[in-house]
């Protein structure tokens, strides 16, 4: 079964990737949040999987009576959840606003950064 | 979505919603739960409630600013891993105390307050983001 | 090495060696609040450092005299076994006697100078902190230490040379003179590890025992090289002389201190300390020679082509360096003797003369020789002390320069053609540099009175005290021939050659030896270059004219095209096309994930082996239930509806769906702490969104052309293969559990907590978390940062409309 996930992981990777190569700034947010899931899948699948067993001691017992799922990448995949959010969160705003002061949701008209025909450097001391 | 129903039923929901999170913050340690998850949890009741009340109810009846909250939340976080140099012991170390409370112990501990922190940080900074995105909304319409 | 050996002393004295080269920085840092206090006194009390480090350093000379040799050592970086180690032999001694002795005068000349500059304080600094890199120089025993104040010196003079920064000349010397004498700091420390590498040692003194090893080494000429190109960058030996005019720029007393006397004297300093351990070959000797012969003749002309005091002083600079490397090079006893002698000469009259220069400049207003005339009767104890200069520099009998002459033609009078070759050479480049001191001496001070553009009188205290006091000092020490071999000859050439020396100067004047009639030839000659000056200027400057380019014009052009070629490179890659740079990201993640998978039989699993059975075997189907089968499918359906989705509402929510399939799968494969998070998140996703989403945009379709599509397409494909690859291969192989296993066991007892992943967290990885709830917290001050509002004034005639529409595009509104 875990070559399925490896697969599915594989398909948010081609997904993400195809999306974020889009000239338009909302896809390739979406693309960026479909890869990082696909990531997280990534990680949690290469933690190996385990049906069903939370990773928590069942109460007056000292360590867990069985196998259980693996508690690591699980705690990895925590945080990164919350801060891929936050990332999303921040940069679905900063595309929101560079399309109002510039108008512009496609990549190849934001050049105020990197202007078309930038000057040569000045040659003088 | 300004629905009379929805607009009744948000705040029982919220209430609901923000009393859960805290519940599961708390019990984070010992089964399913925890910082992250309650102020999650907490921070999507603040945006429903920005939806039905408006922003400026929410932040009326918020009191601190969520942002306040935010770092509040890192300064305590940061607080109780500090609490362990005076027991000489490297930084984040964890301490428990027990507190005799009537006939029940309460354990206490440094990890609590650290969820705690967690818990604000989540909360303020994701209903921060909700709220001026809301209010942002209502001034363009 | 005779009685040579390291001494005892007490080891406060020891341990003082590498503070005399901390204390100028220390000053450095107080000078300009030093400066603020004291205004015009600062350059008399900044002066006591280098004057008390000159003290300092006189107590190690009855040591050395004695030919021993002090060290001081402490680790530095032990790891590498690397050491701040110094030494105090007859020839660092020599130098870093001349640096503070020279310092303390230059600081009280730049006090009087730099008066009511409103950044002397600055200048100050500077001047120390260049004096203590130059002493850490000259007393460095590690090859690295002496690399590391080398580079110093090179930073401090870039710092003095462009002092004056709002001119234009002022920024082109500076940065020639770093870019040329960086240079040769990379060759420098090229050269210092290949030593390490030979000799196995970064200790000079444990390096020059190795010479030997050195020279009979393959690498010899590789090493031999490095060094030559770090001494030649730094003693401006022809062709990489032309920084040293241009640096000319600086402030006099820059000039007079850095130019002259000491830091381009680090070349020298380094070809003599490097003679016993890479000296004495034939390559080695030929290089120096016809380097240092070439430098010294084109010098001289360049000398005499000018009219600018300053410039006339730079190109004999530029000549004496010339002459000391030939000196080193010939490496012959009289050689290394007169070359000790003729820089201690050296520093004694070039200083002196800049800074009379100096003087004549603040005072007279101008540097121009054709423009100045008797000043000897307006400013005569200038003159004194320009008159004592030139005569050492001319080689009078009873100066120092006298000495250093006659030391020199001593070696060559074996009658060999190629020792008579470089005596000509000699005498025609002492001749050119008599003449002119004869013609610095007597132009601007004798003669009839010229007007200036100021009126001409002396010069205060503080900048009469260096001339008179240096071309006092190569008097007396010309008159005193057996304290000069004794005290400086002696030590000096002994600590270069690695073996005793002995002196044999003497005042005496014999009629019948040859080498009293060279040293008349070479006066007559300089008499004669005096009075043919004007002309002789003539020819030079129409020859310089027919030649039409310089060694600058050659600079430039290459610095020019150095910033031409960046700007062509930067816009290759820096072409502003977000598409092409995540192309070039995503081609190198698939060739990260390919690339190794290939080298390192990754794929090695996918062929059937006898092992593993065969692919019938191994094509089991997957043992998933079908409510998982059922989770999957949303998550693929989720994918591709976003891909197709046809309008804005139906890609959020098919987003909202494969996160949502995602976290069931967290919830089927025991995750609840994720599935919960990832819920929430997912949730507050759409939300975001669609407060966002509905006044964005979005493209009914995803056009793209067809090239652009099957780029995309192969580049996605290829990625999501790879990453399922490597995840396979990874499956394939064995789970560390160790840390795993640490925390199942262990979250209970030790840490009190049921829940294991909240346990890692809170308490394990506390510290992880608490970085990662600051970042949380960062993001939300951006997004707050991007969505304030920023206020219109209410007087705007917008304002008037309404706010409703103020936060249209920009575009739209107007």
């Amino acid at each position: 079964m875990e070559y399925v996930l490896a697969a599915l992981v594989g398909l948010f990777i081609a997904i993400g990737t195809y999306l974020l190569l889009s000239r338009s700034v909302i896809r390739m947010l979406i693309g960026l949040t479909i890869f990082g899931n696909g990531v997280l899948l990534l990680i949690f699948t290469a933690g190996r999987l385990t049906r069903e067993v939370a990773p928590i001691v069942p109460d007056g017992m000292e360590v867990p009576a069985g196998p259980i799922a693996n508690p690591l990448p699980q705690a990895l995949i925590l945080t990164a959840i919350v801060i891929g959010f936050s990332m999303f969160a921040f940069l679905l705003v900063l595309a929101f606003r560079a399309y109002q002061s510039l108008d512009a949701d496609n990549t190849d008209t934001m050049r105020l950064a990197e202007p078309e025909n930038a000057p040569n450097p000045p040659l003088s001391y | 979505m300004n629905t009379v129903i929805f607009r009744t039923l948000a705040p029982l929901i919220v209430a609901i919603m923000l009393v859960f999170s805290v519940y599961v913050t708390l019990r984070g340690h010992n089964e399913p739960g925890g910082g992250f998850i309650g102020g999650l949890i907490a921070a999507a009741s603040i945006a429903v409630f920005g939806m039905a009340a408006g922003v400026n109810t929410v932040r009326r009846s918020l009191r601190f600013d969520p942002m306040a909250v935010a770092g509040f939340g890192v300064v305590l976080a940061g607080i109780s891993g500090l609490a362990s140099l005076f027991t000489g012991s490297p930084f984040m170390t964890s301490i428990w105390f027990y507190v005799e409370f009537g006939n029940s112990i309460i354990p206490l501990s440094t990890p609590l307050f650290f969820d705690l922190g967690v818990y604000c940080v989540v909360f303020g900074t994701l209903s921060a983001i909700a709220l001026s995105l809301e209010s942002d909304r209502e001034e363009d319409l | 090495m005779g009685g040579r050996g390291v001494a005892a002393l007490g080891s406060s004295l020891e341990a003082g060696i590498g503070l005399a080269a901390v204390a100028p920085f220390v000053a450095a840092i107080l000078a300009p609040f030093i400066q603020r206090f004291a205004g015009a006194f600062a350059g008399w009390i900044l002066a006591i450092v280098p004057a008390s480090i000159f003290i300092y350093l006189l107590g190690f000379a009855d040591t050395v005299i004695h030919g021993h040799a002090v060290a001081s050592s402490m680790e530095w970086i032990a790891a590498y076994g690397i050491n701040l180690s110094f030494l105090v032999d007859g020839l660092s001694l020599i130098f870093a006697l001349t640096i503070s002795g020279v310092g303390t005068l230059i600081i009280l000349y730049s006090g009087a100078y730099l008066k009511g500059h409103h950044h002397q304080g600055r200048f100050l600094g500077f001047m120390l902190a260049f004096m203590g890199a130059m002493l850490g120089l000259v007393l460095a025993d590690s090859l690295l230490a002496l690399f590391l104040f080398w580079e110093l010196t090179s930073v401090t003079s870039f710092l003095l040379i462009g002092f004056d920064h709002s001119r234009q000349a002022a920024r082109r010397g500076a940065i020639q003179a770093l870019v040329i004498t960086n240079i040769g700091g990379m060759f420098l420390l090229a050269g210092a590890i290949l030593v390490y590498q030979l000799a196995g040692s970064w200790e000079l003194s444990a390096v020059r025992e190795m010479g030997e090893v050195l020279r009979g080494s393959d690498l010899y000429l590789l090493v031999l090289i490095c060094f030559l190109g770090a001494a030649f960058t730094k003693s401006a030996q022809f062709p990489l002389h032309f920084w040293l005019p241009n640096a000319m720029e600086a402030p006099t007393p820059v000039s007079a201190f850095l130019h002259s006397a000491t830091m381009v004297q680090a070349g020298v300093y380094l070809l003599a300390r490097m003679t016993p351990s890479l000296g004495g070959t034939d390559v080695w000797t030929n290089l120096l020679v016809v380097f240092g012969g070439v430098t010294l003749i084109w010098g001289a002309l360049g000398a005499l082509k000018q009219t600018d005091l300053k410039q006339i002083l730079a190109q004999t600079t530029i000549a004496s360096l010339g002459l000391l490397v030939l000196l080193i090079g010939l490496g012959s006893t009289y050689a290394i003797a007169a070359m000790v002698v003729y820089f201690v000469a050296h520093a004694f009259y070039k200083a002196g003369l800049f800074m009379v220069a100096g003087a004549i400049d603040h005072e007279a207003g101008t540097r121009e020789i054709t423009a100045l005339g008797g000043l000897a009767e307006k400013m005569p104890v200038t003159f004194i002390g320009a008159a004592l200069a030139a005569l050492s520099m001319v080689g009078l009998p009873l100066t120092i320069g006298y000495f250093a002459k006659e030391e020199m033609y001593l070696g060559l009078m074996s009658g060999e053609w190629t020792a008579i070759l470089v005596m000509i050479v000699l005498i025609a480049g002492n001749a050119m540099l008599a003449g002119v001191a004869l013609l610095v001496m007597i132009r601007p001070f004798l003669g009839e009175a010229v007007a200036t553009p100021k009126k001409a009188h002396e010069a205060p205290i503080a900048m009469l005290a260096g001339p008179i006091l240096l071309g006092a000092g190569g008097v007396v020490a010309g008159i005193l021939p057996d304290w000069l071999g004794h005290e400086v000859l002696v030590p000096g050439a002994s600590a270069i050659l690695g073996r005793a020396v002995e002196s044999h100067l003497t005042l005496a004047l014999d009629v019948t030896s040859l080498l009293l009639w060279l040293s008349v030839l070479t006066w007559v000659l300089g008499i004669l270059v005096y009075r043919q000056a004007d002309a002789i200027r003539t020819v030079l400057r129409r020859f310089d004219k027919a030649l039409g380019w310089t060694a600058d014009t050659v600079f430039d052009a290459v610095m020019f095209s150095l910033i031409r070629f960046s700007g062509a490179v930067t816009r290759l890659l820096h072409h502003g096309q977000l598409e092409f740079y995540l192309v070039i990201v995503f081609g190198a993640l698939a060739v990260a994930l390919f690339g190794p998978m290939l080298i390192w039989g990754g794929f090695d699993w996918l062929v059937p082996t006898a092992e593993l059975g065969d692919w019938s075997r191994r094509l089991v189907p997957p043992d998933l239930a079908p409510y998982e089968w059922g989770v999957l499918a949303l998550a693929v359906l989720g994918l591709a509806a976003v891909v197709i989705a046809p309008s804005r509402l139906i890609a959020i929510l098919s987003l909202g769906a494969q996160g949502t399939a995602v976290a069931l799968i967290f919830l089927l494969f025991g995750a609840p702490d994720l599935a919960f998070t990832q819920l929430m998140v997912e949730i507050l996703s759409v939300v975001v969104l669609t407060f966002v989403m509905t006044r964005l945009r979005l493209d009914q379709r995803d056009h793209r052309p067809f090239e652009d599509w099957a780029r995309d397409g192969t580049l996605a494909v290829v990625c999501g293969l790879g990453v399922s690859l490597l995840l396979m291969l990874v499956l394939n192989g064995t789970l560390d559990t160790r840390l795993s296993d640490f925390f199942t066991a262990t979250s209970v007892p030790i840490a009190h907590g049921h829940n294991i992943v909240n346990v890692i967290l809170v308490d394990y990885r506390g510290f992880d978390t608490l970085g990662e709830i600051a970042v949380v917290m960062g993001a939300g001050m951006a997004v707050l940062a991007l969505l304030r509002r920023q206020r219109k004034p209410a007087a705007a005639p917008a304002g008037a409309e309404g706010k409703k529409r103020v936060r249209k595009p920009r575009k739209a509104a107007s």
